[in-house]
């Protein structure tokens, strides 16, 4: 710190200051410093993430018409100024009784958990991998992690579709030893393959994170001690990986609840998923409150569960 | 030893199956024959292809445009959510942000999509804005949940700061814009940069929510992507998804080498 006086006053001038200006306007208008902050985040938000809900709940409770906007208004004010609110429950009571959708909301569940689980078998050896790494491979291991992730992901799931058609890669590759053709696009299988792929980084990551600050001696005092590395897996580096493996299944199992672009581009017609299904009752049937009640229904079931689990979970992290 | 073997083994499949597909949907983009799978002698006509159709040149446009703007709205709303959250010790609504802001991350992409779209349907018709769907309703679905993201990089780079140097600021009479201009602004740099560029390609891959709020006439470059791929495996696909990852890879590339680069006796042992 050499500098002189006159260069500190000078810096002060040249100085660009946006915020004295915006904020003696602000205080004439009885606004402080701090909502200057948190009103506009907090305005988008109601506008338009706590708006949009409401009126999701709204309409799912509103009757399908043919028309614009395909659905009838809830309130409706006669000539004498009564104003009559109609709630139709119908949609909701339609989705208890028509088996379709608690078939796909399990189905999601079903495919979600299988396919988190592979996650897990795959990444886990990977991210142990690169956790024992060399400080220079384990940047470039990590940056290979990495990278797909930042491609396209609808691109990563058609490359699968060139990989698993009956003429496709595999299936050719097979045929030079006579083994085969195997249907593999179109099954849940595909579904499968396509989760794990896309969501794998989601896996890896946390995973490394926790596994890279395990304690090697802790291996070695194990191994000393006659521990064979099975042993010493199962026993030492397993249980307190744990919360690894949590976060990392949860960063796979959440998004693959709601996925619609795998199931559909990968699965067949009878891969049910609830993103599928509430993405076909609005584009091909139209039909506006069925998809709104089946997205209540969503956040209801799934959603909201999961949000609580997860500020469970942070709560015991911070603790 | 058993274990020796076993980890380099399962790693390197792991690695083989993250970057088969990848491989082969490049390889394949310079195949000459219109069989995707079955190779024809090399060409690169399919980028010829691509660079003459229009309805993918304008999609792609759109696309850098809408995630230009969206991260850039997402990441002022996301780091002003992040200081009032990390700062502000309470305020009416403190609960009501924090869940909001979080909920996005956890939300199906179908329900964002479709609560957007019906707030837009309802608002036209209560007060005609905005006026039918596009670009505009786009951007504002995408900076909606961008700004999620950034909240969470920036929060957590915030939580992580010495407050001292913002308290030593602040007794040497600072106002608080200031001490945040000053101080805390250069600080948290690199992760406004990460939280920009987490937001610039979110918006650029999304297709659900897109689908949902777009209008006619402005379709994105994932939708374009996947009505043709719902036609089919075409070659014009495999070239732009080539094009698209060698960007990628190069960025990711630069960007860790100029990590590695940098001297490491910042970062705390």
């Amino acid at each position: 710190m050499t500098l002189s006086t006159a260069e500190l006053v000078g810096a002060e001038a040249r100085r660009w200051r946006p915020w004295g200006f915006f904020r003696t306007r602000l205080e004439m208008l009885g606004i402080g410093g701090r909502w200057v902050v948190i009103l506009p985040p907090l305005l988008w938000l109601i506008v338009f993430f706590l708006i949009p809900l409401a009126v999701v709940i709204g309409i799912s409770f509103s009757e399908s018409v043919v028309g614009q906007p395909p659905y009838l208004p809830l309130l409706t004010i006669s000539s004498a100024g009564d104003v009559q609110l109609t709630l139709h429950l119908s949609n909701f009571v339609f989705l208890t009784q028509d088996h379709l959708y608690f078939d796909a909301w399990f189905s999601s569940l079903k495919i979600a958990a299988i396919s988190t689980v592979f996650a897990l078998l795959v990444g886990y050896p990977m991210a142990y991998f690169i956790a024992r790494s060399s400080d220079r491979v384990r940047n470039i291991l990590l940056m290979l992690v990495i990278l797909p992730f930042w491609s396209s992901f609808l691109l990563r799931v058609y490359a699968w579709i060139g990989f698993l058609k009956n003429n496709g890669v595999i299936n050719n590759f097979l045929g030079l030893f006579h083994i085969g053709p195997f249907t593999m696009l179109q099954t849940d299988f595909a579904v499968y393959v396509g989760i794990v792929y896309t969501y794998l980084p989601f896996m890896i990551l946390p995973l490394y994170t926790n596994l890279v600050k395990l304690d090697e001696t802790l291996l070695e005092a194990s191994a000393d001690l006659g521990a064979r590395p099975i042993r010493t897996f199962l026993s030492v580096t397993l249980p307190l990986s744990v919360p690894g493996i949590v976060a990392g299944s949860m960063l796979v199992f959440i998004p693959a609840i709601g996925e619609y672009v795998i199931p559909t581009l990968l699965g067949g017609p009878s891969t049910l998923m609830i993103g599928r299904v509430l993405w076909d009752e609005f584009f091909a049937n139209r039909d506006w409150p069925l998809a709104s009640s089946v997205a209540i229904a969503m956040l209801v079931i799934v959603v909201a569960p999961l949000m609580l689990l997860q500020r469970a979970q942070n709560a015991v992290v911070e603790r | 030893m058993k274990r020796g073997l076993f980890l380099p083994i399962a790693a390197t499949l792991g690695f083989i199956f993250l970057y088969a597909p990848i491989i082969s949907l490049i390889v394949f983009s310079f195949n000459e024959s219109k069989l995707v799978t079955v190779w024809g002698g090399f060409s690169t006509k399919w980028y010829g292809e691509l660079f003459a159709n229009p309805q993918v040149l304008d999609a792609g446009l759109l696309s850098l445009r809408v995630a230009t703007a969206s991260a850039t709205i997402a990441l002022v709303l996301g780091t002003l959510c992040a200081v009032a959250l990390t700062r502000f010790r309470r305020f009416k609504g403190k609960t009501l942000l924090g869940a909001m802001v979080s909920a996005p991350l956890v939300m199906p992409d179908v329900i964002t999509g479709l609560s957007l779209l019906l707030l837009f349907v309802a608002m036209e018709q209560l007060i005609g804005w905005p006026a039918g769907r596009g670009e505009l309703t786009i951007i504002i679905a995408h900076s909606t949940f961008c700004m999620a993201y950034v909240t969470v990089v920036v929060s957590s780079r915030l939580s992580d700061l010495d407050l001292g140097l913002e308290e030593a600021a602040q007794d040497l009479g600072a106002v608080p814009a200031r001490v945040f201009f000053d101080i805390t602004l250069p600080i948290i740099a690199p992760a406004l940069v990460s939280g920009w560029l987490l937001s610039f390609t979110l918006s650029l891959d999304d297709l659900v929510i897109a689908s949902f709020v777009s209008g006619p006439g402005s379709s994105t470059l994932p939708m374009v992507i996947f009505s043709k791929i719902k036609l089919g495996v075409s070659p014009d696909v495999n070239a732009l998804a080539s094009l698209i990852i060698g960007v990628v890879a190069l960025g990711v590339v630069i960007a860790t080498i100029f990590q590695l680069r940098r001297p490491q006796k910042k970062t705390p042992a």
